[in-house]
Formats: structure tokens, sequence, C-alpha cells
């Protein structure tokens, strides 16, 4: 495993037993916020970890939520290096890591080495594409995989058992666990097994166990929180910020750190 | 880093894939398996004949068609009428072989997308067949542009949704029906209408079209003693093409020539030519040439026919345009329209608009083809007629 930024913020919150917060947000938006102005919000308000959604114009994986945060964002004119940039100022002054999140084809369109080289020179600590599942393109995944970024890869409770191994061995800064069959965005309610899969999951591979998609409220936070290592929030917060701003958003955050710590 | 195990896939050269959210790995083994079993099954095999021949209509006629051949400068132009299948294209092909597969993996749930509304009602008629529960993503621009067919899938028992998001047309409904696959994944099995998607769809798309090839192939045989000197089908996600150029792909001194949909013309921007002017690229599961702005965002596509107004095309297009065996040239609205009144005149047949881009590109190079000419008639132009009579009375294709 690498000693990156991301597997340094897992080490000592597992010894205190509480899962990291991790805020999505979709990189230009709310349309007239600054990206890093954000990401500075949610450093403030207790985030552990942050991802950060690259735009893309076809983003099959994502719900309505984050596919409206995207289309506005490159509506306004959003480009990667635009992303990058933002990062970087971000990253001249607070160390919360940085996951970009995003689809392959901006990556590959911009170049894969350049990508990874600027996005690792511009502060990010890892990537995952949510279109390239282990085994897609191995050349791709083998250039990553030895790049300094760590490669999160995602779990889905529709993943076969005899595949878990090899994902796992695959990643690294932490595994990504799908709480349902779906796309992201907010639910009322979590699936009464998904605390046995993440410590099914947990005792199968030598990572942190992140779970994602569909977690909105604090008490959801911590009831996901009590079974994992980290949580993802993100069309929820997505959503709060478009409707009510960024300081609206913060304080949303500060409550699911309230509720985890 | 450990090994990696290349998910099983076939690839067309480096292109197609299977760049999917990992939910759909295990969705598209239990597909490629159930398919490889099926195709080396005669029960299965057996089924999709009979149903070919008794509800589908074919063999589909091999007509000549030589007023056509007289005003492109060649008398043997040969149309292969896709167009007397039932629901009146080729897209059924496809469909009966993929409902019939559902059955096999005990899918009772059926979702598909739709731009010109011709797969959707393929779809829709296959469902009912085999009473299974329909669910038809479309454009909500495609929604108005195609009523006659919302309403044709509505009868057939299907529920039509429209979607709103990004352009509204066949992009964004592929889009909502891969969302919709990762949701449901257990219960449902997505018929995808083109030789597009991840790994196993373009390879399977392919086989169930692929009767249109060898179908014309041996009726060319048997009508004229030879084999075609030129075969021209019309390119969108390109699965009318590819079954009929598959079948011949062999035979190498038969030209092939796949017609793109050119919109207002390349150099305006407005078209759908992603093999004339696009750059490789990921959408919607497969590595195939895409139209794409310079920071890798899909671009919207243009097209007069809402089923080529698609950015992408089947990987299997993209490797056959670099091993240099077809050679992809377009044809515009403009042009389009045109074939669409010539056919209708000439033939009594009403062409799809799809299938005009086809017509037009005969038209217009049919004299410099020495030797017979053959083309993929994919599909009637009833759903596009009134569509017609409008562009028409207002004199302008925007």
């Amino acid at each position: 495993m690498k000693a990156s930024a991301i597997s340094s913020v897992f080490a000592p919150l597992q010894e205190k037993g509480r899962a990291a917060l991790i805020p999505y947000v979709t990189a230009g938006h709310p349309v007239g916020d600054s990206t890093s102005t954000v990401l500075h919000a949610l450093a403030d308000s207790g985030a552990d970890l942050i991802e950060l959604g690259v735009p893309f114009s076809d983003p099959l994986a994502d719900g309505p939520t984050i596919q409206d945060s995207s289309f506005s964002s490159l509506q306004n004119g959003t480009k990667v290096e635009d992303v990058l940039a933002e990062l970087s100022i971000f990253r001249a002054e607070r160390t919360t890591p940085v996951v970009l999140f995003t689809y392959l084809n901006p990556v590959l369109r911009y170049g894969l080495e350049d990508f990874l080289s600027d996005a690792t020179e511009c502060g990010a600590s890892g990537l995952l594409l949510t279109d390239l599942p282990v085994g897609a393109d191995c050349e791709v995944e083998r250039t990553i995989a030895e790049s300094p970024l760590d490669f999160i890869r995602l779990v889905a409770p529709t993943t076969r058992a005899e595949r878990v191994p090899e994902i796992a061995e695959n990643s690294s800064g932490f595994l990504y666990y799908i709480s349902r069959a779906g796309v992201t965005g907010a639910r009322s309610q979590l699936r009464e097994s998904l605390g046995d899969e993440v410590a099914e999951l947990r005792s199968q591979v030598g990572l942190p166990v992140v779970v994602g998609f569909g977690i909105s409220t604090p008490e959801q936070a911590r009831e996901v929180g009590c079974a994992s290592d980290g949580v993802v929030i993100g069309s929820a917060l997505v959503r709060i910020m478009e409707e009510s701003g960024v300081e609206a958003g913060a304080r949303f955050v500060a409550r699911l750190r309230a509720a985890l710590d | 880093m450990t090994k990696i195990t290349q998910i099983q896939s076939d690839r067309f050269g480096s292109f197609g894939g299977r760049y999917v959210p990992e939910t759909l790995i295990g969705a598209l083994d239990e597909v490629a398996i159930a398919y490889a079993e099926a195709s080396c099954d005669e029960s299965f095999q057996d089924e999709l004949k009979r149903l070919n021949a008794s509800f589908v209509g074919r063999p589909t006629p091999l007509y000549h068609a030589e007023r056509l051949g007289e005003a492109a400068g060649n008398r043997d132009v040969w149309l292969k009428r896709e167009d007397l299948n039932h629901t009146g294209a080729h897209k059924i092909n496809n469909t009966i072989g993929q409902a019939l597969l559902a059955g096999r993996m005990g899918k009772r749930r059926i979702i598909a997308e739709t731009g010109a509304g011709q797969h959707g009602v393929a779809t829709a008629t296959a469902c009912a067949l085999f009473d299974l529960e329909c669910v038809v993503y479309m454009g909500e621009e495609d929604v108005k542009r195609q009523a006659l067919n919302v309403y044709r899938m509505q009868l057939l028992g299907a529920e039509v949704r429209p979607v709103s998001s990004g352009t509204r047309t066949l992009k964004d409904a592929t889009n909502e029906a891969i969302r919709d696959w990762v949701t449901n994944v257990d219960s449902t099995h997505y018929i995808i209408g083109s030789v597009v998607g991840p790994d196993p769809f373009p390879r399977m798309v392919r086989d169930f079209q692929s009767i249109i090839g060898r179908e014309a192939r041996e009726q060319f045989l048997e009508c004229l003693g030879r084999l075609p000197a030129s075969v021209v089908a019309c390119v969108g996600g390109g699965s009318n093409a590819i079954g009929m150029f598959h079948p011949f792909v062999c035979d190498e001194y038969v030209e092939l020539v796949g017609v793109e949909a050119g919109g207002s013309g390349i150099e305006s921007g407005r078209h759908s030519a992603s093999l004339a002017a696009g750059t490789p690229g990921v959408l919607h599961g497969s590595l195939s040439y895409l139209l794409q702005d310079s920071d890798g965002q899909v671009l919207p596509a243009h097209s007069v026919s809402a089923g080529l107004d698609y950015p992408g095309v089947g990987p299997e297009h993209s490797h056959l345009k670099d091993m240099g065996r077809v050679r992809y040239t377009f044809a515009t609205d403009e042009q389009a329209l045109e074939a669409f009144h010539k056919l209708s005149e000439l033939e009594g047949i009403i062409p799809a608009l799809e299938t005009a881009h086809a017509i037009a590109y005969v038209l217009e190079y049919g004299a410099s083809v020495n030797g017979p000419i053959l083309v993929c008639l994919s599909g009637r132009g009833d759903k596009d007629v009134s569509h017609v009579a409008e562009i028409e009375s207002r004199g302008s294709f925007l």
C-alpha cells in the first residue's frame, strides 16, 4: 500500500474509532462560487477527505442532482484545467486530501499521463473513475496505479464474491462500497443488510472501506459510520449548495461531522 | 501493482470493451454467458428461426430497383427490403433475439432506449409477444419529432419515459436506460438497439442483425450469379450496416460503404458523422469514434433523422474504418430529403429518413460503381412523413 496522504487520514481515525467524513462536490458548482472557496468551506467544517467531481457531459452513474450540477458547471464553461487550477489554489493552504471523481473520457482526452502528472502537481491525492471497473482496461489501469495518486475502486452489492480480492489488490487509499444498486442520489432509507455487507467486506480486505451513494442525513451518516471507515455524502450536499448556497452546505457538513464524532 | 485479469470481453482491435459502473459487471457476464449458451443451443436457434419466418416475415425480398438505378446511372441497384419486416425496420431482428434471451435468463422486465422510435416499437412488439414488462426511454426532443411511434409503443403496452436531461435525444435516452439498468439490474434486461454499448452487446446485436447480410448474399448469388460490387448502408449506431456488411467482410472484392448523417455539412459542426469527423473516446460503455470537444465532453449530434442523431458509433465500425475494410462517407440532411422524395416517386417505396442517407449516396455515386450495388433499405418512412411535411412547409431544417 502506498504511504499516501489518504492512508494517513485513516490510520489515526481508525484508532479513535471514528469514520472519516467525505463530502462530494462537483467542481464549478454552485455556479458563481469558486471551487477553491467551496473546498475551503468543506475543510473548515470538518471534512477529513474531499471528493471533487470533474464534470462530464454524460454522467451515467449519477442521479438527477449530480447530473444537474455537472450540466450547469459545464454550461458555465468549466474545463478540466480549471478544476486542477482551483485545486492547486486550495492545496497551497490546506492539507485535506482530495480525490478526483470523474469518468474516463475527459481523462483520456486530456491525455492520461499528462492528467496524472498535472493532477498530482496540483495536489490531488487520489482518482476514482466510475466507468473503469477493475479489468476493463489493463493498460490504463496500470498507468494510473503507477502514478503517485491513490487509485480508488468501487465494490457494488452486485459484485461477485470472487471478484472482491482482485478489486482490493488493485486499489489503494480506500475501497468504495456502493450502498445499493443504482446511481448516486439521496435516499430516505438505507438497506438493512448494508451493515453486514460492509463488515464482511472489511474482514476480507486490507484497506479502509468507505460507503457512499444515497446517504443524506446526519442520522444515516452516524449509522453507516459505525459500520465503516468512512462515509461519502454527495447528492444531499450538492442539493443544499444548489438551493441555499455554500455556507448552508458547510453548516450541513459540520452537522454530519458532529454526528460522526 | 499486482496482476489484473482483463475482463473476459471481445474487442474489435482496440475498440469496444466494458467501460461501465462496477454494478453492471455481473449482469454483463450473465448476458454474455446466456448468449454463448443460446448460440449453440439448437432449440433457441429453431425458435428464433420460426419467429423470424412466421412473425417477422423473413426472408425479406431482394428487389431490383430499376428506375432508381436509371436515375443513379447504374442499372443494377438492388434493395434489401428490411422495410418489409414486421414493425417496418430491421430493428426487430435484434429485439426478438434479445427478448428470447431475456426469457432464458428469467428476466421479466425489459428496458430500451430509442431515437426515432423504431427500436422502441420493435422492443415493445417483442415484449407484447413474450408478455414482458416494457419501459422505453426516449429523448423529449424525439418524443416530439416521432409522436406516432410514441403512441404505437403505448398501444403495444409499453411505458414511454421522456428524457429531459442533456440534449434530450438518443444519447441521453441511452444514459437514462443505463441508469435504470444499474438500479434494477436483478429483474431487468436492457435491450440495446444498436451495435453499441459494453461487450457483449455490440457482437450480440451484430449476430442477430447479420441475418440481413446472410440472406442478401445468398439472394444476390441466386439472382445474379455473382456478388455485388458495392454494398451500401446508413450508419448511426450502425446496426443495419453491420448486419449487412458482416457476411461480406471476407469477400475482399466487395466494396463496403457506410453512409453517416452529414446534417448541415461537416464544416457546420451540426452533424452526426462520428467516423468522418470524430476521435476515439469512451461513451456508453465502449471505446469508439466519438464526437467530442477538446475537453472530452461529448458534443451534441445533429441529423434530420432521429435514428442517426447519435454522437457515437458501434466499436466494430471504428475497427473496420481503421482497418480500411469499410469506407465511411456521409450524406447531408438536404441530400437525404431529396433521396426520400426520389425513392418514393421512382419506386413507390417511402424510405425511412435514416435509410434515405444510403439512397442519397447511391444517387450521387451509383454511376461510378463498376457493377451491381446492394443497398440496405433498413426501414420504411411512414414515421417520417409528417416530420418531413412540416420541414418542407417551414422551408428550413432548423
